[in-house]
């Protein structure tokens, strides 16, 4: 969206609006507000206008006012429709359309039609009329909205059973049809609010004002939100930029004076109200880098207080303040931004400029909420000086050796240059020194050199005397020159030093976030929290998450940390209370950690314990806006993770319930048809005995065998206690005796034994290889046609052994190769008429992988069948050579 | 023909298995507990027992060896349960043959009939299988009336098997006496058979002299 591209599906479903009619609906938070009124109001202004309109349908409930309105519309006359013995009269919606008006005023969206009609629901008949390109206006009463039915239901205690769909409100133009509470009293008493004949005690009680209150919130809220999801639409279908009056985004602007948590807490009040995300926004720039520590430390509880109250948290490093909040306030699509403005002179504004009026004037769209903060006195911080203000002493004496190299240079010179040229030397030295030493090495600089130019150059040589004005002046020059250079440098630096400072806390920062996203579970993310943060702001940290019992330590960046009582109670605290605790904090300061609440969406996951060796400060103040974002970023890699563990959770129950519902239907279906083949043919012996009936049982009792062993089996597998005994197998015979239990399922088929007599020995399970091989003949005799041969091959391919079972039949469709062996495939008609159990080829995989042994399924190369093979990879087979004379 | 003792708790198959006997000409008692089944094998001499293994009180499987103890009868196991273990326990304790239910009343029989057998005759002549006839007093096996040469291990191992022809032979006690020693290979043993398949089964019909009972043991079909 912010490509400024217009999304597809926004535009097509714009498209699909196109030659439909509009919908503009009344909304009204209850009878008697006056929307018919309202609608036929409107109307008329679009007869007035020349449009086509026609009353489709419009219950004036014999209201005077309301009905002579109604005059001077063409009125579309009611249909009769009988029923019961009465007459209902409705809207004549085939005339309606054959009419075609360009807008037709259909009333009470919400009315059901009588029996009999074309739609049971009034809102069905606009449907139509919009889709025949007629502009429809209509009307309908907040507690007709289905989303909202149970919410009005539960303060009013009168229910209503005509609904509309909401997905009709999403659709339309809204109006609001509004009144106070206390006029539509009054006119309630007034006898002006039409009641049906039923009206009672419950509808009296429906009208009290705390109710019409509630519904008029209702009414307004649901309103805006339509605004709000077309205004969307029209905004993705357009690829729009700019702020949009939508969904509200609130920004809090952070500053480093005293009071940004009352900026925060406004911040959330004003996000609540308007129910929108907000972000508390610190914009870092040169200046940060002057701040006090008192400062960094109010920047860092403002967002720390912001993190608790549920605010996404953004540091966006800005050349100025205002340019700042600017970019991210177009980037965000914010629509409040709170900002606070000190109390500061007239004077300093006239010189500085006012943060707050160039923001109302740059930021049109938002609305700029301004607060009072305490603070203002400070005057615009000094140039930044504090690093080495007062110089190293390398820079003194590299300074001293620069002029007095000067100095000789100067001698050697002098009787080739003027004096004032002389002079011109000394600048060199004073540069250097202002621009690699700072201020006072440079004006040290300029004073020596001046010191110097005079002692050694300027006439009387050898004194400190000036005779010549003008040399007073190459003086005062070189002091000043040192003055502005080592300013200039000093400032140039100070940007440098926060350039790579915030590039350093931004390359943390995304090494970090990096880092934790790449893990998958929730240890190794807490681990590597720990590993991170120790290791980018060098301090000690444990992370402690709730356990069995309560608090326990889950990471630390190194072992042996121990944690006393007093460390354990702050840590619980901090977890309880979603705030920092420990040392420098203000709860249970005597722990030698401070504790900080990794939280995300009012949640605390974990708490980050912090300690430095020697027992400072773990974090310095500086540091604090970074540890914030650290912090905030692993609770929400926390957060995500947990949400995906839910859901994962979520995913295997589903998973379990929709194989234990398979289950049940397959032992129904499966257990139920044999058995009532069974006791169909036992019932049937009764009257003499045939050998079809004999048949039947015998086949049907097999496959309830065949089925119960199966399920047996696949109990085994999903209670994990398959149990292995490999032992050296001969293929040929394994095929031999699953032949032999298979028989009965194989009648009818010739099998053909394709195993050569030379191939080696396989290592598996005896009884689940037999297992495998009942179930693979089993199936084979079950869908190859009737009469063909069932080949059995043994084969090498490459370093592995192949056993597979080649039928002659349909074979399996295409594409289902694969997923055939899944629990409780079924292939459409295929299967259940040949009464599979859908758990025969899911055991064979089972089994045939606890032994380490692959399974293949796929149609002959000739498409004439099926071909289901055993893969024996070269581990399982046997080569040891025979000892000689053992066999 | 024969006396048979019927031990299940079940009284619906202690019906069906009465029917099934009788039919065939037998004469039967039966037993619904491990107490009751021990008294009848003692006042009784049945020829035959057809044992099932979960008794109530007490286990089936322990009743295998003192029954198996008694000279003359032969012992059939008739469980549902079909694990291998169950299965050679139930045989290496002495049980002549073992049928899981659900069985098939003929194969039952036939068992059955097998069993008698063994237990009327123990120690054979000469013993024909298909085209297959082996004389143990000959040492010599034939096919089709030409002499197959069998290496030494081939021979004991078909012999063993003809001794308990019909009868499943575990692998413990064919590698016990076939082979001995502390740990013998039951590679051996396949290579053996497959050997002896080649040279005794027609090629299309491999399984038709000696069964292979899955992970338990072989059986000589006679």
């Amino acid at each position: 969206m912010s490509d400024g591209r217009p999304d597809p599906q926004a535009l097509l479903r714009q498209a699909a609006q196109e030659g439909r009619g509009r919908l503009k609906i009344f909304l009204g938070a209850a009878p008697g507000v006056g929307k018919t009124f309202e609608m036929l109001s409107e109307g008329k202004a679009r007869a007035r206008e020349g449009v086509d309109v026609v009353v489709g349908v419009v219950e004036t409930h014999g209201r005077a006012e309301t009905d002579a309105l109604t005059r001077g519309f063409e009125i579309l006359p009611r249909l009769a429709i009988p029923y019961e013995g009465r007459t209902l009269h409705e809207m004549d919606l085939d005339a309606l359309i054959a009419r075609a008006p360009r807008l037709a005023l259909v009333d009470e969206l919400a009315h059901t039609n009588a029996p009999g009609s074309r739609h049971p629901k009034r809102h069905q008949d606009v449907e139509e009329l919009l889709a025949a390109g007629i502009d429809v206006y209509s009307t309908i009463n907040i507690q007709h909205v289905e989303s909202l039915n149970d919410i009005v239901a539960g303060f009013t205690h009168v229910r209503v059973r005509e609904t509309v769909p909401d997905s009709v409100l999403e659709a339309a133009e809204i109006e609001v049809v509004d009144i106070p509470p206390d006029e539509l009293i009054e006119r309630l008493k007034a006898g002006k609010v039409y009641l049906p004949q039923e009206a009672t005690r419950a509808l009296q009680h429906f009208f009290s004002k705390s109710n019409l209150s509630a519904l008029r919130e209702l009414a307004l809220t649901r309103a805006a939100q339509a605004v709000d999801a077309q205004m969307l639409e029209h905004v993705r279908a357009l690829g729009v930029g700019g702020t949009w009056a939508g969904a509200e985004r609130i920004v809090v602007a952070i500053n480093e004076l005293a009071g940004g948590e009352g900026l925060v807490r406004a911040g959330k009040r004003v996000a609540d109200g308007l129910r929108g995300p907000w972000t508390a926004l610190f914009i870092e720039t040169p200046r940060v880098a002057a701040f006090s520590d008192a400062q960094h430390a109010r920047v860092a509880a403002a967002m720390t207080l912001a993190t608790q109250l549920g605010a996404t948290v953004v540091t966006v490093p800005a050349a100025g303040v205002v340019e700042g909040i600017k970019g991210y306030l177009a980037d965000a699509r914010a629509t409040q931004l709170i900002v606070g403005k000190s109390r500061r002179s007239r004077w300093f504004e006239l010189r500085h400029g006012s943060v707050v009026d160039r923001l109302v004037r740059e930021t049109p769209g938002v609305t700029v909420h301004v607060l009072p903060v305490a603070g203002g006195a400070a005057k615009p911080e000094r140039l930044p000086l504090r690093r080495g203000a007062w110089g190293t002493r390398l820079g003194y004496v590299a300074t001293s050796a620069m002029i007095a190299g000067v100095t000789g240079i100067g001698t050697a010179l002098f009787r080739v240059l003027q004096l004032g040229n002389v002079g011109m030397l000394y600048l060199l030295p004073v540069m250097a020194a202002a621009s690699l030493f700072g201020l006072r090495t440079g004006l040290f600089a300029g004073l020596a050199s001046s010191l110097a130019y005079n002692f050694f150059f300027l006439p009387p040589t050898g004194t400190f005397t000036i005779n010549n004005p003008e040399n007073v002046i190459s003086v005062f020059v070189l002091l000043g020159v040192a003055f502005v250079t080592s300013h200039l440098a000093a400032r140039v630096r100070a940007q440098a030093d926060l350039a790579s400072q915030s590039a350093r806390t931004n390359a943390a920062l995304t090494g970090f976030l990096r880092q934790l996203t790449e893990l998958a579970d929730d240890a190794a993310v807490k681990r590597a929290t720990c590993r991170e943060i120790a290791h980018i702001l060098d301090v000690h940290a444990v992370l402690l998450g709730a356990g069995a019992g309560g608090l326990d330590v889950q990471a630390a960046d190194a072992e042996g940390y121990q944690l006393g009582t007093l460390d354990l109670a702050a840590a619980q605290w901090a977890f309880d209370n979603a705030t920092t605790t420990g040392r420098g904090s203000g709860t249970l300061t005597a722990s030698d950690w401070v504790f900080h609440p990794l939280s995300h969406a009012g949640r605390t996951l974990a708490v980050l314990g912090l300690a430095r060796d020697g027992g400072g400060d773990p974090v310095r103040a500086d540091q604090l806006p970074l540890l914030t974002s650290l912090i905030d970023q692993a609770a929400m890699v926390l957060e995500r993770l947990r949400l995906e563990g839910e859901m994962r959770d979520v995913e295997t129950i589903r998973t379990r319930d929709r194989l234990r519902g398979a289950l049940l239907s397959s032992v129904s279906h499966d257990l139920r048809t044999p058995l009532t083949a069974v006791k169909a043919a036992a019932a049937e012996l009764r009257h003499g005995v045939t050998p079809d009936l004999v048949t039947t049982i015998e086949v049907e009792t097999r496959r309830l065998d065949r089925f119960v062993a199966n399920l047996l089996d696949m109990a085994r597998i999903e209670a994990g206690a398959l149990t292995l005994a490999i032992e050296p197998i001969d293929l040929a015979d394994a095929v031999t005796g699953a032949a032999h239990d298979a028989r009965a399922a194989l009648a009818g088929h010739a099998i053909r034994l394709e195993v050569p007599p030379d191939l080696p020995l396989v290592r598996c399970d005896p009884q689940l290889l037999h297992h495998c091989l009942l179930n693979l003949l089993d199936n084979a005799g079950r869908y190859a046609d009737p009469g063909t041969a069932i080949r059995i091959v043994g084969a090498h391919r490459g370093a592995t052994l192949r056993l597979s079972v080649v039928d002659e039949g349909p074979g399996l469709p295409p594409g289902a190769e694969s997923a055939i062996f899944d629990t409780f495939r079924r292939f459409d008609g295929s299967d259940r008429s040949a009464g599979g159990t859908g758990l025969g080829l899911a055991i064979v995989k089972a089994f045939a992988e606890a032994m380490g042994v692959g399974v293949e399924a796929a149609n002959r190369d000739d498409g004439a069948g099926a071909r289901f093979t055993l893969v024996f990879p070269s581990a399982t087979i046997v080569r040891d050579a025979v000892v000689e004379g053992q066999i | 023909m024969a006396r048979v003792l019927v031990v299940d708790d079940e009284p619906a198959i202690r019906r069906l298995l009465r029917q099934t006997l009788e039919r065939a000409g037998h004469e039967v008692i039966d037993a619904a507990d491990a107490r009751v089944a021990l008294a009848a094998v003692a006042q009784t001499a049945p020829d035959a027992v057809l044992l099932d293994l979960g008794l109530p009180g007490r286990d089936g499987l322990e009743l295998v060896p003192v029954i198996a103890r008694t000279p003359g009868i032969a012992l059939l196991v008739v469980s549902a349960r079909d694990a291998t273990e169950d299965k050679v326990a139930a045989l290496d304790l002495g049980a002549d043959d073992y049928v899981t239910k659900p069985f098939d009343s003929e194969e039952l029989l036939a068992r059955l009939r097998v069993a008698l057998r063994r237990s009327e005759a123990k120690g054979a002549g000469v013993v024909r299988a298909g085209e297959v006839t082996i004389d143990p007093a000959a040492h010599r096996v034939e096919r089709a009336g030409v002499e197959v040469h069998l290496t030494r291990k081939e021979y004991e191992v078909l012999t063993l098997l003809a001794d308990h022809a019909g009868r499943v032979v575990t692998h413990k006690l064919i590698l016990q006496r076939v082979w001995g020693g502390h740990d013998p290979k039951v590679e051996y043993l396949r290579i053996v058979i497959r050997n002896l398949r080649q040279k005794l089964e027609a090629p299309n019909a491999v399984g038709s002299l000696i069964a292979n009972e899955q992970g338990i043991g072989y059986r000589l079909i006679g």
